[in-house]
C-alpha cells in the first residue's frame, strides 16, 4: 500500500481524531485552545497534549495544514487526501465523473 | 478569604492602559509610579470595588516566552464576562481590535477570543441565550 494512504487510514482509524475533523469542519483558523473547547463542547474531554498529539497525525496525512499567522498557529482542515480513497473501489460502469 | 487582584503580563504598561481603559472600556483603579514602570491595575466600572486586574510589565524572560506560547496556542490569560458577546465583537472590531475566534456557542456559554495588543489572547463571555 502506498505509504501516504497509509497515513490516511491510520489517522481516520481513531474515533477522537475523527471526531477532530467533525470540529475543523466548523471554521478553518481555529487555534489549539479552539479545537479543544469545541471538542469539550462535543463531549470529548481529551487533554490539550493529547489533542496537539492527535492534530501531529491529521497534519502528517494532509488532512490538518497548519500555518502560522503573526503569533498564532492556525489549523485548517483539507480534504484532498479523501477523494482518491472515494475513487478507490468504485466499479468503471459505476463511474459518475466523465 | 476574597480575590483582590490578579494580573496579565504587558508589553508597554501606557498601551496597555490605553487598551483595557480607552478600548475595552475598563477603568483605572491605580496607577503608582514606581520608577520605571507603574503600579497600574484596572477594574470593571459595574464593579469598582470588585476584583482589580494588574497590568504587570513581562519584563522577566520567563514571561515572554510565557506569552508566545500561550499566544501561538490561542489560550487566553484573562476571561472578561460581558452581557453579549456578539455585540461586544461587533463593537471591539469596529475599534480594530482582531480577534482570533468569533463569537462561538459552546454549551451553555458564548465566548470569543481577542488580541489585547499587549501580547495576550483575552476571553469575552456571557451566558448563551435561552433557546
Amino acid at each position: 500500500m502506498d505509504d501516504a494512504e497509509d497515513l490516511v487510514f491510520r489517522a481516520l482509524a481513531d474515533p477522537t481524531r475523527r471526531a477532530l475533523l467533525d470540529v475543523l469542519v466548523e471554521r478553518d483558523g481555529q487555534t489549539l485552545f479552539e479545537l479543544c473547547t469545541r471538542m469539550a463542547g462535543a463531549g470529548v474531554t481529551s487533554s490539550r497534549q493529547a489533542i496537539s498529539q492527535h492534530l501531529d497525525l491529521l497534519a502528517a496525512a494532509g488532512l490538518v495544514r497548519v500555518r502560522r499567522e503573526g503569533r498564532y498557529r492556525l489549523h485548517d482542515l483539507d480534504t484532498t487526501p479523501l477523494a482518491p480513497l472515494r475513487e478507490r473501489w468504485v466499479r468503471p460502469d459505476e463511474r459518475t465523473d466523465p | 478569604m476574597k480575590i483582590a487582584l490578579t494580573s496579565v503580563f504587558v508589553d508597554d504598561q501606557q498601551k496597555a492602559q490605553d487598551f483595557y481603559t480607552g478600548v475595552l472600556g475598563l477603568t483605572t483603579k491605580h496607577d503608582v509610579p514606581l520608577g520605571e514602570h507603574r503600579w497600574l491595575t484596572v477594574v470593571s466600572p459595574e464593579a469598582p470595588d470588585g476584583v482589580e486586574l494588574v497590568l504587570e510589565p513581562n519584563e522577566h524572560p520567563a514571561a515572554t516566552a510565557f506569552q508566545e506560547a500561550m499566544a501561538a496556542d490561542g489560550i487566553p490569560v484573562a476571561v472578561l464576562s460581558v452581557e453579549d458577546v456578539e455585540a461586544e465583537h461587533a463593537r471591539l472590531t469596529g475599534l480594530g481590535v482582531a480577534f482570533t475566534q468569533p463569537p462561538t456557542a459552546m454549551g451553555p456559554v458564548v465566548t470569543a477570543v481577542l488580541d489585547d495588543t499587549c501580547g495576550n489572547l483575552v476571553q469575552l463571555m456571557a451566558a448563551a441565550a435561552p433557546a
